[in-house]
């Protein structure tokens, strides 16, 4: 049987022994190696783990040496969910044959991947591993932008943020389209568990996570991840902006079971105006000008609706 | 669940794709995953079938392109365990990403390449333009000209790549229809036998094993790649070998049939050769023969081994022929051919007087006439005649319009 952490608060949390070492190449500030923390410490079973071509990649298994205490792979950007998946199925077939080597253990196969890797490149391959039903937990770390390769939009780009290929200009807010709803798409699947989660509410992201890896069939969870170099914020405040994103909505945190059942997991007591968030990030800067103002408006209203059409849905249980 | 053996024939009429399956049936592959293309469909389809009938105990993932194939098949290597697929063409070249990938990453990992044209124009036939687009990719390649070396070179590829001192990746080649849906009689081994050549998967690095978490596939830059690179290579180059050589001496004391590195024919006395790959080995054979009763003295050459490239025995098997042809099933695409390039490069530091002429010929399964082979001889013994080349160095062969030739 699966072994699940029982963890009390977030002091023995962040203590806890960990498979992913301190000791990465990751920017100070960086919300993923939090999120890679709080994924792995959310079980003591054993780990097949893959990361796509990216931040978390480049910065943690730079040869002689790796960060990683548990088995890993990296084969290319879009198919780190393909290489956890045929190591799922090398599993079965060595569980079937008798030929594994611990047969009393109970591993979790979990890849990590940005957004880049997920919501465009990647996006055949983690559907395919979906749609086939692989025992896999697939990890978006969404930092809404090509990050490692300096800041290029994705299909997770949201409007008006300005990155290197969207740039803000003289005459352009940046990216004009709206960010991709993959949980929506993911979830679409029928598999039997996706989740929007964020590092800040880490006893929520464990809850999520232990639901994930005890169920039977492909999970997928998105995560959001703020950047301090691409969104443009002081290092040390990661968490406030994990905050402002939770708390204003704009990655309001929730879980569909089995493809249908959306429950709403986290309700901010005091919801923060989505101003307050873009503000707090460089990226949107050109938004406060005059001419720009009505797409923070527009903004608002999108979550607002987001958040109405999220909560009819959990009403509904559709 | 228990899988049954097979029962069969000591000669069976297979093609080279049922071949195929039926030897991935024999090795007791853990993982395949696969995806459909033509003409090497019917691989992934047998090997179906054998699963659904309950000849098979591991798994089978049809994913959902050629790229997933064999990045499932990466993920399954890594995992600890025996792993194979097959594709052709347009999804062996969406597969090359991950090619260089898995030989990089020493995964011994067994392709059925049932070789087929690449487009534009699409064309499902035969060529050897996939082949040839794999040949930098670190793997190494084995050459079937028949349903019978399809079958038999499968079990000496998992041999050699699985092999501790190798852990090297291995390709199968086979033509697209003309040896892929011909069927011929194949001399078979039963089950345990075959399997007993393979043996058990020896696993090494697997990520499977949690006392011992291994990290696969970790960057490089300038500090390192080059060592990285150079060593794949240095293997390749001074390890391979012996251990096909081994295989193939192992696999005739088992079924009494032999391969090696080259397949020479008549060229002990031959003043004139073809050099080839492929179903055409076995029609330049036929026509040896008959150039031979005409007076001319004619051998063939043909590679079992592509890569890695066997320098050495070509020397040696060509030292004293005196007009060579290279037969390229490819596009060169704006230089002479592979072939012709590979066997330049190896003569040329020789004593050999040998003249060396290219022709390009079947490009996207178009016929290699047995009055194609009998032309080109005569042309060959001509340029020995003359003492020159008399043609240009490269032909085209069997290509509509005025006869096109360059260099």
């Amino acid at each position: 049987m699966s072994e699940m952490k029982k963890i009390k608060n977030l002091k023995e949390f962040s203590t806890s022994a960990d498979r992913f070492e301190g000791a990465n190449l990751l920017c100070p500030g960086c919300a993923h190696s939090i999120i890679v923390r709080e994924v792995l410490n959310a079980t003591n079973d054993d780990l097949v783990l893959s990361a796509s071509t990216g931040c978390l990649e480049v910065c943690t298994a730079v040869y002689p040496y790796t960060s990683w205490d548990a088995s890993w792979i990296h084969i290319g950007f879009e198919n780190g969910s393909t290489a956890v998946a045929g190591a799922e199925a090398m599993y079965n077939a060595l569980k079937r044959k008798g030929r594994l080597k611990q047969p009393d253990r109970n591993p979790k196969f979990v890849s990590f991947a940005g957004d880049g890797a997920s919501y465009d490149i990647g996006f055949q391959w983690i559907s395919g591993c979906m749609e086939r039903g692989h025992n896999i937990m697939h990890v978006v770390l969404d930092n809404e932008v090509y990050a490692n390769t300096g800041g290029q939009r994705s299909s997770s780009t949201p409007i008006g943020s300005s990155s290197t290929t969207a740039p803000a200009g003289r005459v352009s807010y940046g990216e004009k389209k709206n960010k991709k709803d993959m949980v929506a798409i993911m979830a679409s699947h029928g598999i039997p568990y996706s989740a929007q989660v964020a590092p800040n509410k880490w006893k929520d992201m464990v809850k999520k996570i232990q639901h994930g890896m005890a169920v039977d069939g492909p999970v997928f969870i998105n995560a959001v991840s703020p950047c301090t170099t691409e969104w443009k914020f002081d290092p040390k405040d990661t968490m406030m902006l994990t905050d402002l994103a939770t708390d204003s909505l704009v990655f309001p945190l929730y879980e569909i079971i089995d493809g249908h059942e959306l429950n709403i997991t986290y309700r901010p007591k005091n919801v923060v105006p989505v101003e307050e968030y873009l503000a707090a990030q460089g990226r949107f800067k050109h938004l406060f000008k005059d001419e720009y103002k009505y797409l923070i408006k527009e903004w608002q209203e999108r979550v607002d609706a987001n958040w109405a059409y999220l909560n009819r849905r959990e009403e509904a249980r559709v | 669940m228990a899988f049954d053996k097979m029962e069969l024939r000591d000669i069976e009429v297979w093609d080279g794709n049922f071949a195929a399956a039926q030897a991935m049936r024999q090795c007791q592959i853990d993982v395949v995953a696969a995806y459909p293309i033509t003409p090497s469909t019917p691989i992934v389809e047998g090997y179906a079938k054998f699963l659904a009938d309950g000849y098979v105990e591991g798994e089978f993932v049809m994913v959902e392109s050629e790229h997933a194939a064999m990045s499932g098949c990466i993920g399954a290597a890594a995992a600890g365990g025996r792993v194979a697929t097959a594709t052709s063409s347009q999804g062996f070249a969406l597969m090359v990403e991950t090619l260089y990938q898995a030989s990089g990453m020493r995964l011994p990992i067994v392709l059925n390449v049932v070789n087929r044209a690449l487009a534009a124009p699409l064309n499902v036939n035969g060529d050897h333009s996939d082949m040839y687009l794999g040949r930098d990719s670190g793997w190494i390649q084995f050459d079937a000209y028949c349903p019978q070396d399809a079958y038999d070179l499968n079990f000496i590829a998992f041999r050699v790549a699985e092999d501790h001192d190798v852990r090297l990746p291995a390709m199968v080649h086979q033509d697209g229809f003309m040896t892929s849906h011909t069927a011929q009689g194949v001399h078979t081994m039963d089950d345990d036998t075959a399997y007993s050549f393979v043996g058990d998967f020896k696993p090494m690095n697997d990520m499977l094993d949690f006392e011992h978490p291994v990290t696969h596939g970790v960057q490089t830059e300038e500090d390192w790649h080059f060592e990285h690179k150079a060593r794949q290579h240095n293997d390749l180059m001074t390890k391979v070998f012996p251990k096909i050589e081994a295989a193939f001496d192992d696999f005739e004391k088992l079924t009494g049939r032999r391969y090696n590195l080259v397949e020479k024919y008549d060229l002990d006395d031959a003043d004139v050769a073809v050099v080839c790959m492929g179903t055409s080995v076995e029609t330049a054979r036929e026509v040896a023969k008959e150039m031979r009763e005409k007076g001319i003295k004619a051998g063939v050459l043909g590679l079992r081994v592509i890569r890695p490239f066997p320098f050495f025995q070509i020397q040696e098997a060509l030292k004293d022929v005196k007009a060579i042809a290279a037969l390229d099933r490819s596009s060169p695409n704006g230089a002479p051919g592979m072939l012709f390039n590979e066997l330049a490069g190896c003569l040329f530091n020789t004593d050999t007087k040998a003249m060396l002429s290219g022709y390009v010929y079947g490009l996207g399964g178009r016929d290699l006439t047995k009055k194609h082979l009998t032309d080109l001889y005569t042309e060959l013994q001509a340029n020995v005649d003359a003492g020159k080349i008399t043609t240009p160095l490269q032909q085209f062969i069997g290509v509509r319009g005025p006869k096109l030739a360059f260099l």
